[in-house]
């Protein structure tokens, strides 16, 4: 998995909402010691439904860690309507409120308004105010993974009728209407990320992948488990003739 | 030497590391001014502040997710679960985060955490205040799993768990907190200061992970113990007048193989003894190894006395535990077979 210490992003796990608690804890850490550094993590609305993402909220609150806690409502966990993990709540916002956190729900297709809620959330959390939590409005158009199909579940349609549109373009509107951008210069900035994002991909791909080989030795499975490898797992990785 | 209970030496050991190192925090359910149920973190917070020790809401998640986050800041958490039959709940955390956080980042993130738990039967606490799950964490590579058996070895191996850069799940055998036991309770209670494992040094000292203790040396038979059953094996050697050599393994993961193998090899017989139920439990594992590694030697079967696959009972708990006269039995068997 991929992480980058150095960058202040922590190591993504598959497990659902089991980091938003981490993030709490992080930013409890960096309280404790009298630091300035705070924690955002990001969940979706279907997650929010797990015990973790109640965990997070009633330590954050009673710890009052400097935290942003983001819910990415997307409408859709794989085929389940977001309902089914809000419940009777009326806003995936509203949870927040139950903890005595402030809570903000925001077009999340609308970047200046993103931009202008999360840097509030952010001064809160450095002036030590404590925890917000702030629910992202938007939309899954693609598929949940390459085995997901949505038109088994929802229109196929139903996109395209969302009524927010997409967060890219509208930012385009917006620049090119207060003049300070243009199609142009749009279609040269895609190309320059596109070319980024492709060379990035060569980069990573020269490590080796699945299919072309150069893949890790079988000897380094072993190593990382613990700091010192223990006598169990080297007498294993001998049984194994690495 | 001073002698101390098994709780004062658990609050000396995180008291030194409080003192030697301000990464070190300490939290639990009622942990901070109560000072916890069984009284572990007496006084820690008066001497440490708030910052360093204190309560937390009544969530294991919770409380191991948020040490799981502050060792990846750069802490040393070292939490407590109210009783070992609580932490289910923190499961996921311990398992999916805590034990791969090293392997899944390449060592970018690590998570020197210590989860402490009250473990084991004796107490009357009935199935929800009585299990051994130790077999749920020597399951999962990545964890470190430590049971103590005594006052000296609760402080040595809960400093060296505390500086371990590995997450480390530290069981105390809780009818251990007050005295040694060796399962006759209709006795009384014999305290920590008539025992001479009830010495503990002051200050900093560590007793290294993965190192067992031959408690009993003896030539007739091996008897693989940890926790409380030390001390019911040391009486069912007593009444039998078996010449048994009794292992304290103390570490359970990584395990002592070692100290294992050489007094099987030296005895030829091997009883392995735990309170945790029979199937797939860590005596499983230790009968595996101990018949891949000594088969030659044997000279009967590895037997197994354990607690019945039933959950904990509560008026038929000395019916449950196996006490003295199982493993007593077991011992004679062993040695007619």
């Amino acid at each position: 998995m991929y992480s980058s210490k150095e960058h202040g992003f922590f190591s993504i796990s598959g497990n659902l909402a089991t980091q938003y608690v981490q993030a709490v804890g992080w930013a409890m850490a960096s309280a404790i010691k009298g630091d300035t550094r705070i924690a955002a993590g990001w969940i979706g609305d279907g997650s929010t439904a797990e015990s973790d993402f109640h965990a997070a909220l009633v330590f954050a609150s009673t710890y009052k860690a400097p935290v942003v806690l983001n819910v990415v409502n997307n409408q859709w966990a794989i085929s389940t309507f977001q309902g089914i993990a809000r419940g009777g709540s009326g806003t995936f916002a509203a949870r927040g409120l139950g903890f005595g956190i402030p809570s903000l729900r925001v077009d999340g297709n609308d970047y200046p308004a993103v931009h202008a809620v999360a840097k509030w959330a952010v001064e809160r959390a450095r002036r030590n105010l404590g925890p917000t939590l702030i629910e992202h409005v938007t939309y899954r158009a693609g598929a949940h993974s390459t085995s997901d199909d949505p038109s088994a579940y929802r229109p196929k349609a139903e996109s395209d009728a969302w009524p927010l549109g997409d967060p890219v373009i509208r930012l385009k509107n917006h620049l090119i209407h207060r003049g300070v951008w243009s199609d142009e210069r749009h279609a040269q900035a895609e190309a320059e990320i596109l070319d980024t994002v492709i060379s990035a991909q060569k980069e990573a791909e020269a490590h080796g992948t699945l299919h072309s080989g150069n893949k890790p030795s079988m000897r380094d499975m072993f190593e990382g488990v613990y700091e010192t490898m223990p006598p169990h797992l080297r007498r294993q990785r001998q049984q194994a003739g690495v | 030497m001073p002698r101390k209970t098994m709780i004062e030496a658990i609050r000396d050991a995180m008291d030194v590391s409080m003192a030697r190192d301000d990464n070190v925090v300490v939290y639990g359910e009622d942990v901070g001014f109560f000072g916890g149920v069984f009284r572990c973190t007496q006084g820690l917070q008066a001497k440490y502040g708030k910052n360093r020790c204190f309560d937390a809401p009544i969530n294991e998640s919770g409380i191991v997710g948020t040490a799981i986050g502050m060792a990846a800041y750069g802490l040393r958490p070292c939490v407590e679960v109210q009783f070992a039959d609580y932490v289910y709940p923190a499961y996921d955390q311990i398992v999916s985060e805590a034990a791969r956080l090293r392997y899944r980042s390449n060592g970018d993130f690590t998570c020197p955490i210590v989860v402490r738990m009250p473990t084991g039967g004796g107490i009357f606490g009935g199935q929800t205040h009585s299990q051994s799950p130790e077999a749920l964490f020597t399951h999962v590579s990545g964890l470190k799993v430590v049971v103590p058996s005594n006052p000296h070895d609760a402080k040595g191996l809960l400093i060296a768990a505390i500086e371990d850069p590995d997450p480390v799940i530290f069981l105390e055998p809780k009818r251990l907190y007050n005295g040694p036991f060796d399962g006759h309770h209709e006795r009384p209670v014999t305290p920590w200061s008539k025992h001479e494992l009830g010495e503990v040094p002051d200050g900093h000292f560590v007793t290294p992970l993965g190192k067992a203790a031959v408690r009993r040396p003896g030539a007739a038979v091996t008897v693989l113990a940890y926790g409380t059953m030390v001390y019911v094996a040391e009486a069912a050697a007593e009444e039998t007048g078996i010449d048994a050599e009794i292992i304290d393994l103390r570490t359970l993961l990584p395990l002592d193989f070692d100290t294992i193998v050489a007094s099987v090899k030296k005895t030829g017989r091997c009883v392995v003894v735990h309170e945790a139920t029979l199937t797939s439990g860590f005596g499983a594992e230790l009968s595996a190894l101990v018949q891949e590694s000594c088969f030659y030697h044997l000279e009967a079967p590895v037997k197994r006395v354990t607690g019945w696959d039933t959950p904990y009972p509560h008026a038929q708990e000395w019916d449950y535990f196996p006490g003295p006269a199982r493993v007593g039995r077991a011992l004679i068997e062993t040695m007619e077979a």
